[in-house]
């Protein structure tokens, strides 16, 4: 026998199920009163710094179906890149910009919609700087553990094409699918990432 | 500013995999490729900090936060416990948060399709911001088995769904508390999703006892584990991270 290391097991994950609305965005459906707003419903307020952006996408199954009991959160650094969060080492961040959101998808439509500012840069581990982008995570019924993604900015072709991320995909032609292009007919323009959970276009997921 | 290095990795075999047939609508939701390994960056090592001044008074007691004239029905509860992370260490300000069907097994949610009552006090949502020692607790009511599409005649064992959002999102979970003694835990195809026997262990909260309310609650008790983050003895840690 050795010395122990007691280290305790990560609880494991089970499926959000298909109401996990009730209890992260009751209000979003129709459970009025319980509380008074949905966590992470509303991202910026008028003093919050930066480019105002909307980001829209759907969840999309094998089958090429949009999903319609899916929650969507993300988080992401404020405009100068830095995260308000007490683990972020380099700074303050913007008070007036918590940097998470979380959604659910129309129960109709599933498209998910976040009004939020465009991201700075933040570093890699190595010091260079990775491109800006926004950290996706979905759950719904059918989804035994959290999927973890980014989005990445169609217009930041340059940084994109230098982010230590990226790079890492072998098959370059799967960069797309966690690049979302801009729309500029819109104001402020919109951003439109749509998740495949499968198929030819499966959206890169991330273990973390 | 933190000492610690990034998260330890994710036991994915103490998880259950994306595709598991046997619960069906994983079938066409599970990811195919590998997913890309990702070492933690600050992406994944920050998250946001939940105030305890966002929530209210009752947030956490479902026996009265949705109450429209009465208190909800059914076997009264208290669900505590503690959130820790793998090392051992309580977390505090850790958002918990819990939803579940009524005492009849019935959701309160416009897609449910179980003729099971609605109860007029239940909602069915709480929330709770972890102690200074990783401890939380709620005030409920015994949820409901209920049946769900998936072979013919699938029931859900008695459960409280859980979100967990600790210090980072490398964190992030959501998960399910069963209830011990229950034999319907042992015939669920979600619950068969995990394969190995003592991770769905860890989601059984035992009968405590100690803890229940004479001639008003039972209790049963509930610890989370959240992943650890390893030590940095002597690292050298470039410029911005
Ligand atoms: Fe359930």
């Amino acid at each position: 026998m050795v010395q122990r290391l007691d280290i305790l097991k990560e609880t494991p994950s089970q499926t959000a199920g298909p109401y996990v609305h009730i209890g992260a965005t009751p209000n979003a459906i129709d459970i009025a009163g319980v509380w008074q707003t949905d966590l992470g419903s509303v991202m910026l307020t008028a003093e919050t710094t930066g480019e105002r952006i909307v980001v829209k996408g759907r969840v999309i199954d094998g089958a090429g179906r949009p999903l319609t009991d899916a929650l969507v959160e993300i988080w992401q650094a404020d405009a100068a890149g830095l995260y308000n969060s007490p683990q972020e080492p380099r700074g303050t961040a913007d008070r007036h910009f918590v940097g998470w959101g979380r959604q659910a998808v129309d129960r109709d439509t599933g498209e998910f919609c976040f009004a939020t500012i465009k991201p700075g840069s933040v570093p890699f581990g190595d010091g260079r700087l990775m491109a800006p982008h926004i950290t996706v995570w979905i759950v719904a019924r059918g989804i035994n553990i959290g999927l973890h993604t980014r989005l990445y900015f169609g217009d930041e072709a340059v940084a994109n094409a230098g982010d230590p991320v990226l790079l890492r995909i072998e098959d370059r032609s799967r960069i797309a699918t966690l690049v979302a292009p801009k729309d500029l007919s819109t104001d402020p323009p919109t951003y439109r990432f749509d998740i495949h959970l499968q198929g030819p276009q499966e959206t890169v997921f991330f273990d973390i | 500013m933190t000492q610690e290095g990034s998260y330890y990795q994710r036991d994915r075999a103490w998880h259950p995999p994306a595709f598991t047939p046997q619960y069906k609508t994983s079938v066409l939701r599970s990811p195919q490729r590998p997913l890309l390994s990702l070492e933690n960056t600050l992406s994944e090592l920050t998250g946001p900090v939940f105030g305890h001044g966002r929530l209210g008074p009752l947030d956490n007691d479902l026996i009265t936060n949705y109450a429209h004239g009465g208190e909800a029905i059914g076997q009264r509860l208290v669900v505590h416990g503690r959130v820790l992370d793998e090392n051992g260490r309580g977390l505090p300000g850790v958002l918990v948060e819990f939803w579940q069907a009524n005492a009849g097994g019935r959701y309160r949610h416009h897609k449910e399709g179980y003729r099971a009552a609605l109860d007029p006090n239940f909602g069915g949502c709480g929330r709770y911001i972890t102690d200074p020692d990783g401890g939380y607790h709620f005030r409920t009511i015994k949820p409901g088995a209920y049946p769900w599409p998936n072979r013919v005649n699938d029931w859900r064992p008695a459960h409280i769904h859980f979100s967990v959002f600790g210090h980072a999102f490398a964190q992030r979970l959501v998960t399910q508390m069963y209830f011990e003694g229950d034999p319907m835990i042992w015939q669920c195809p979600i619950v068969a999703t995990i394969p190995d026997r003592r991770a769905i262990e860890q989601l059984i909260a035992a009968l405590d006892r100690n803890n229940t309310t004479p001639m008003d609650s039972l209790a049963y008790k509930f610890d989370i584990v959240l992943r650890g983050r390893r030590s940095t003895f002597f690292e050298n840690r470039p410029e911005g991270n």
